[in-house]
């Protein structure tokens, strides 16, 4: 914080503290967010190549099996089916938020050089283009509805990958507890469609003015 | 079309098209209107379902656009690239983007069935009309209705069009035959501020009867991206039940939130200037006018904010290093949007109109004042007398201007509530000066939906269900007929207008005029000048004007009528006389009757097209 206020005292400009202290925080927010979200496509797409070679091993023991089969009949073992992101979608999203926020021209500067004005002013287009994105293209709602901070009771059988238990986890449902973060669902997804010969690999085509 | 099983409302808007239907096998109060969700491309090769279709189409250079990227649901290559796709191409290369279509249609002095569009681009690029524009538009609403309902074919339902309530007669019968070459034959008209007065009736039910009374005057302002329109309706009664009449409508003024977010952009502009040292680019200014239309909008929405800080990003991919930086405050958007657009005038100022230069270019003929107060003012000094011969309104003890007594607001633009409440209060202002009561604002509808949602909620009030707005002809016509004068040499011959269609004449009836005789000479085509008078209400057909006052009498585009030589002889001298019909559709139908042998001819509205055939 203190290293904020120098450098606004170097370089007078239109924002106040405030102002770039919230651009800063709005630019860190939405940075760690859709980090979060493409590390997570990426850990997905990863997982699709991983998948690949698991799905023939499991071939092998099948085989291996059908030996053992002829002198002693056993239960085969559930071959493991991990599920694919698709990576046109993860394509899909980054060219939106390019498009709207010019997402990948932020993320791929150098922002060493600048001033935290001039990064505050360009986290406002990133800012408003990524509201936008967000906002037409999925429905956001909370997963509790209740007050962050407020008591919360989780009943037996409660869905544990919409609920976290953190910290002092023993005991038996009902466990009491107290909501930090509401947590964040996509009710719905409204992609577009993408015509057969489209290459998603583009995000943004190179422009060539004539 | 027998029995169609739904109405759908067509809002075929200057920037934005809404399609609207409701089932009409459902009973009255679960009909509701429903907005389709219109599939377009919105990039090269990226669909997506959209209310609104924006209407602008883009014509690509051959190299332009992938193989396979302009694949519609419904066709593997689409004709036109339209609706946001066109948008989002024609951002960067203006050149090619065919905009305000239907601002073309209403042009005077321009033949809308030349490929005239996009009026900047190089020779290269094929040019299409303002008619196949917006004709290509209904063509991608039927694609996408037939697509979602393949049972009931759109050309099978009952299909409202909505149209300005200025429209000329030559422009509202484009808007029917560009329905047509949609396959949509039976399309009808419906003027916008009527159809937002039916949604006002449809979204507050019965309850409507409530909210207004006999004697009240229902001023409709319409502020769209484009235009801005204004409609008076009246409310009276016949038999105990309410009745609705409108009694007058404005003049096509070319104004609208476009040029809005256009004068912002232009204030914020002379300030970055002013701090670089040079001049923006159009494409600088492109993405300010976009800068500048978000930052109004927060502005308008959080009445807390002093400023917006406005950023315009470098076209190349550094993001931090290419961009310039600059503020719109809340004073200039107040002076800019409320004191320039709105500002506080007194209701007997007219809107400034100067003679245009005479090199003019031909362009579109865009309003040259912009206070959107001082042409209400205007139109309420004209309307004056609007209502007076309704049954239980009086001449307002003879006031100088027609005094509402209900608004209504529609479009976009008035979204904003401080335009919205800076219109109220001047028109409350005028009202308090010369002693009525203030307006009440009638409120409900959603300002972007309404003119489709009011449009298919019309096809019930067709079937005789609710209250059905009465009206008829929003103009009075005449013809140009020349005096039987001696000939003065240096002068024109003087011309008397020879009423041919009384304002209000209702749909379905015709006039015939067997006392105005014309000799049509076969093969030589004939024109007539041609009149329109938004304010002459008791003009009866037949009736002569040697005399009138500029702003009674408008003149529109000459009309033709041509004799083909099928069963004449060439040069044979035809004695007729004109029939007029207000058709059912809403349309203006001329037409010359030989005296001889009852034989008809239809008479075209654009003159310029007659020659070109």
């Amino acid at each position: 914080m203190n290293n904020l206020t120098i450098d606004l005292a170097l370089q007078p400009s239109v924002l106040d503290a405030w102002h770039v202290a919230l651009g800063a925080t709005a630019a860190i927010a939405i940075l760690l967010t859709l980090i979060f979200m493409l590390a997570w496509l990426a850990a997905r797409s990863r997982a699709k190549h991983v998948a690949q070679p698991q799905i023939k091993v499991v071939e092998k023991v099948v085989e291996v099996e059908k030996i053992v089969e002829v002198s002693k009949p056993a239960v085969a073992p559930e071959p493991i089916i991990l599920k694919e992101a698709s990576s046109d979608a993860a394509l899909q999203l980054l060219a939106i938020l390019q498009k709207e926020a010019r997402f990948l021209d932020f993320i791929q500067e150098d922002m060493t050089a600048y001033s935290d004005a001039d990064i505050g002013a360009a986290a406002r287009i990133v800012h408003q283009g990524c509201t936008k994105a967000i906002q037409e293209h999925f429905v956001v709602e909370p997963v509790s509805t209740l007050t962050e901070g407020a008591p919360i009771v989780l009943q037996d059988g409660f869905d544990a990958a919409a609920y976290r238990l953190i910290g002092n986890i023993s005991g038996s449902a009902p466990f009491n507890g107290t909501l930090v973060h509401r947590g964040w669902r996509i009710a719905q997804v409204k992609l577009p469609q993408l015509t057969q010969t489209h290459d998603a690999h583009i995000i943004a085509a190179a422009e060539v003015e004539l | 079309m027998s029995n169609p099983r739904y109405s759908v409302g067509i809002d075929l808007g200057t920037t934005h098209c809404v399609l609207s239907y409701l089932d009409l096998h459902s009973p009255e109060e679960q009909a509701l209107p429903t907005v389709l969700a219109i599939p377009q491309l919105i990039e090269p090769g990226v669909i997506e379902a959209r209310q609104q279709l924006a209407s602008f189409v883009y014509l690509p250079h051959a190299v332009e656009i992938a193989e396979g990227s302009s694949t519609l649901p419904w066709t593997a290559k689409a004709e036109y690239l339209l609706g946001d796709v066109a948008r989002f191409l024609g951002a960067k290369t203006p050149i090619r983007l065919v905009s305000s279509a239907k601002s073309w249609l209403g042009h005077k002095g321009m033949d809308s069935r030349q490929p005239i569009l996009p009026s900047e681009a190089p020779e290269d690029v094929e040019r299409i009309s303002p008619f196949t524009a917006s004709a290509a538009y209904l063509q991608h609403l039927t694609a996408a209705w037939n697509f979602q309902f393949p049972e009931h074919p759109l050309q099978d339902q009952q299909v409202t069009i909505t149209v300005p309530a200025s429209f000329d007669p030559a422009a509202r019968e484009m808007t029917i035959d560009a329905a047509r070459s949609a396959s949509l034959a039976h399309a009808s008209l419906l003027e916008e501020p009527q159809a937002a007065l039916y949604s006002w009736i449809e979204s507050n039910h019965a309850n409507w009867r409530e909210l207004v009374k006999v004697g009240d005057v229902i001023l409709v302002v319409d502020i769209g991206g484009g235009t801005s329109d204004f409609s008076l309706i009246a409310v009276t009664e016949e038999q105990g039940n309410l009745q609705l009449t409108r009694v007058a409508v404005g003049d096509h003024i070319l104004l609208g939130g476009d040029n809005m977010d256009l004068a912002l952009a232009y204030t914020v502009k002379a300030k970055i200037e002013t701090q670089i040292g040079k001049r923006l680019e159009g494409w600088q200014l492109q993405s300010l006018t976009h800068a500048c239309r978000s930052a109004k909008e927060s502005l308008f929405n959080q009445p807390e904010l002093q400023q917006i800080p406005i950023v315009i990003a470098g076209r190349g991919s550094s993001l931090i290093g290419g961009s310039l930086r600059s503020e719109l405050t809340r004073e200039e958007l107040t002076r800019v949007l409320v004191e320039g657009f709105l500002p506080q005038v007194d209701v007997s100022e007219v809107a400034i109109s100067r003679p245009r230069s005479g090199l003019r270019s031909t362009g579109l003929d865009y309003a040259q004042d912009v206070a959107i107060t001082r042409h209400l003012a205007g139109f309420l000094s004209r309307q004056a007398s609007a209502a007076r011969d309704l049954p239980g309104f009086t001449d307002g003890n003879h006031a100088s201007f027609l005094q509402p007594s209900c608004v209504l607001f529609n479009g976009g633009v008035l979204k904003a509530s401080i335009l919205a409440q800076r219109l109220l209060t001047q028109l409350n202002l005028w009202l308090n000066t010369a002693g009525a009561e203030p307006a009440r604002l009638l409120a409900g509808t959603d300002l972007d939906l309404a003119v489709a949602r009011g449009a298919s909620y019309f096809g019930y009030v067709r079937q005789g269900k609710g209250v059905r707005i009465k009206g008829g002809l929003a103009a009075a016509y005449y013809v140009g007929v020349e005096t039987a004068m001696p000939a003065v040499p240096g002068l024109a011959p003087e011309i008397e207008a020879l009423c041919i269609a009384p304002m209000g004449l209702e749909e379905g009836s015709q006039i015939e005029l067997p006392n105005e005789e014309f000799g049509l000479i076969i093969g030589e085509p004939v024109k007539f000048r041609f009149f329109g008078s938004k304010t002459r209400r008791d003009d009866s057909a037949g009736m002569r004007l040697e005399y009138w006052n500029d702003d009674e009498l408008e003149e529109l585009d000459e009309i033709e009528i041509s004799l083909p030589e099928s069963g004449y002889q060439a040069g044979e001298v035809i004695p007729v006389h004109l029939s007029v019909l207000a058709s059912e559709v809403g349309t203006l139908e001329l037409q010359a009757i030989s005296r001889r042998d009852g034989q008809r001819w239809k008479i075209e509205f654009d003159a310029r097209l007659a020659e070109l055939i």
